[in-house]
């Protein structure tokens, strides 16, 4: 373990002659300490990977496009996956087969031949409809497409008004992923100052802060929140509605979170540098936030991590009920909404691919948590 | 004990009472009333609607008056034990909710029994055998379970019974019982339909609870009177059993007081999905179509129940753990 290349474990003894590796753990910051344990995990470094893909999507989702979410053409409908294919021969030129349609005279459904004697070039970093990127300035260059003129991708299929699957995907990404992190930044501050007040001062706030925690966690969650998005006016614009959905899930996440803090203020209150602190003349103010909060800001950090799914989840499960993110809006949940019922899946069940790029994120989010959480408790093994 | 419980008690219909401010609040919320979407409906289906009428069943429910009058009414009401009216069905909310209540409890009971009966061996048998190929198999279901969303869980498992036998797994009866008055058959087929949804709602905490237990006992394992007791010549099972389990369990009975009320309101949307007999779906239906005092009704349910659970969790709690029953 002490090659001197790879940083050392951290929870070696004192050597009598320090080497050059022992040194550099004992001045490593607590952040390159907590960094090179969360190194070790390789499946928590694997889902990092995955969240980054996520969040890159989550910048520019029309650049992962290959066509425009909401156009619908209905003579498209239900087309089903189609296979990417990489190899040409043995030269590395994807592509995909060319669908036709055919009306089944007995149901009068469309059935859809893939023909894979006909192919259809698919193209990287090419030309398509034009977007903003990130409200800066216009480009249409995707990431993949067809050349103008051949038959459109449809990586996931087609939904019932003929959109693309993958496209309302990386749309919907989009909504979704920002949902959990923005609803969970709200419940850190709300929880962070709540429960650090509550932990520091004790007393009648921490009366106060702790009776309102429990009263708000012994609330039916899922029941209270569908009454608080049903009362959410119609006619509002999508914006206003997700920011809404946003603030409703951190109402009641902020509360665990409040709760955990709590338990550490108030053993960290104890701890000798803070009374150190305390008779050096600093001010409280000064003494949580320079003294207290960089102590558990990894804390707060890995419990957020682990807090973003659960919220996900939600908006997912609030969404899919028609009480949450509302068309035209797209997130995970809207697009599930397009399957339904049994008989909807049953003849197009790739409508439930987001669902599992659902379960993949919320993995994700989980491994990195928990890598996050053991690299930084300071006395894990 | 005695006491523990009975400080609980004396806050209950405390508890109750800003419950129902919150709740009645939420249901009055919406921009409009029943009548508004009601008139909005009719006249969108092109019939005509009567202004006598309309004030007639405005008095009758009392939508006319002021808020604080509404709800002081409202909850005289819920006190002797009447549910109120429901606005869109013109049927008293007690019959609606009828059997739906005793069903969506008995399903949540049943997941948590479920739920205990895996996790509690599942744990034990990962952090007996570590590292072995069945602990690395658990570990793997256990993360992709916290993970799936009950409703997706419930479209994919329909989906395969669809698919693959061809048979539709919805609702908690054959439509033979499904109106049919209560009796040992009707009991019969609600236990072969009913352990599905089961499965289905427990699942996520099934997961959650093995994680809990697998690393208790382990941390437990490593502990000196683990070893005395083996060196003493304890047979390796009855030493577990009798005493790692037992403390590693403790934390795990901490977890029912989240745990029995989650799955109350997790059955919400499962029973939607599912299309079972629960007052999930007719909450959804009444908060959608503004029938605010069905909606609060539901809600009061809700409230109660998860109350009702948490109270259970402490005194299990106290009563397993002196630790804590002292503290008090």
């Amino acid at each position: 373990m002490t090659d001197g290349v790879q940083p050392p474990d951290v929870a070696l003894g004192a050597a009598p002659q320090a080497t050059e590796a022992e040194e550099r753990v004992s001045l490593a910051s607590n952040w390159k300490l907590i960094w090179w344990r969360f190194r070790k995990h390789r499946l928590a470094m694997a889902s990092c990977a995955v969240l980054i893909l996520l969040y890159a999507v989550v910048l520019v989702p029309d650049f992962f496009s290959t066509q425009d979410p909401e156009a619908s053409v209905a003579s498209q409908a239900f087309i089903p996956v189609q296979r990417l294919s990489f190899l040409d021969g043995w030269r590395l030129s994807p592509w995909v087969p060319t669908i036709t349609g055919r009306r089944n005279p007995v149901t009068l459904r469309m059935e859809w031949q893939a023909d894979p004697s006909r192919r259809v070039r698919v193209h990287f970093l090419t030309r398509g409809y034009s977007y903003r990127v990130m409200g800066l300035f216009e480009t249409d260059m995707h990431l993949l497409g067809t050349s103008p003129g051949s038959q459109n991708l449809y990586l996931l299929g087609t939904d019932r008004l003929g959109r693309d699957q993958w496209s309302r995907l990386m749309h919907g990404t989009r909504t979704s992923m920002t949902v959990g992190l923005v609803a969970v930044a709200l419940s850190v501050v709300l929880g962070a100052l709540l429960g650090g007040i509550s932990g520091y001062f004790g007393g009648w706030p921490d009366l106060t802060i702790q009776r309102l925690v429990e009263l708000l966690q012994s609330l039916p969650t899922i029941p209270i929140w569908l009454a608080m998005t049903a009362a959410l006016p119609q006619d509002w614009p999508p914006q206003k509605v997700f920011f809404a959905i946003t603030i409703i899930l951190a109402l009641i996440g902020w509360t665990t979170l409040a709760r955990e803090l709590r338990g550490r203020f108030l053993s960290l209150r104890e701890e000798d540098f803070v009374l150190a602190a305390e008779l050096a003349g600093c001010s409280r103010a000064r003494i949580i936030a320079r003294h207290m909060l960089p102590a558990v800001t990894s804390h707060i950090i890995a419990t957020s991590t682990l807090a973003i799914p659960v919220l996900i989840v939600s908006e997912t499960s609030l969404s899919y009920l028609g009480l949450g993110i509302r068309p035209p809006a797209i997130s995970w949940g809207v697009l599930l909404q397009e399957a339904q019922n049994i008989q909807t899946i049953a003849n197009a069940p790739w409508l439930l691919i987001p669902g599992v790029v659902v379960i993949v994120a919320v993995l994700a989010f989980n491994l990195v948590g928990d890598g996050l959480r053991d690299a930084a408790d300071p006395y894990g093994h | 004990m005695l006491r523990v419980v009975l400080q609980r008690l004396v806050l209950l219909p405390l508890l109750l009472v800003v419950f129902s401010l919150a709740v009645f609040a939420l249901v009055q919320a919406p921009p409009g009333d029943f009548l508004t979407s009601y008139i909005s409906m009719l006249a969108a289906s092109g019939s005509t609607v009567d202004q006598a009428q309309v004030e007639a069943l405005k008095r009758q429910f009392g939508l006319d008056q002021p808020f604080h009058v509404q709800y002081v009414k409202w909850m005289q009401n819920l006190l002797r034990g009447d549910l109120g009216l429901s606005l869109e069905y013109q049927r008293p909310n007690a019959e609606l909710i009828g059997d739906y209540l005793l069903l969506t409890v008995l399903l949540a009971l049943c997941s948590f029994v479920f739920t205990w009966i895996m996790a509690v061996p599942a744990g034990i048998y990962s952090a007996t055998h570590p590292r072995s190929a069945l602990d690395y198999v658990l570990t793997v279901l256990n993360y992709v379970g916290v993970a799936t969303p009950n409703f997706m869980l419930a479209l994919i498992l329909m989906w395969l019974a669809f698919s693959r036998f061809g048979i539709s797994i919805t609702g908690l009866f054959s439509p033979e019982y499904v109106q049919a008055p209560w009796s040992t058959a009707r009991v019969v087929d609600l236990l072969k339909h009913i352990w599905l949804p089961m499965i289905v709602l427990g699942i996520a905490g099934t997961a959650r609870l093995t994680r809990i237990m697998r690393a208790n006992l382990l941390d437990e394992l490593n502990k000196p009177y683990v070893v005395t007791a083996r060196a003493k010549g304890l047979s390796e099972w009855r030493l577990i059993l009798k005493y790692p389990v037992r403390v590693a369990i403790n934390p795990l009975v901490s977890t029912i007081g989240w745990y029995l009320p989650q799955l109350f309101s997790g059955s919400l949307i499962v029973a939607t999905v599912m299309n079972l007999p629960n007052i999930g779906p007719l909450l959804l239906r009444s908060l959608v179509s503004q029938d605010m005092y069905l909606a609060g009704a539901i809600l009061m349910i809700y409230c109660f129940l998860t109350i009702v659970g948490t109270l259970i969790s402490d005194i299990l709690l106290a009563w397993l753990d002196p630790r804590i029953r002292m503290e008090r």
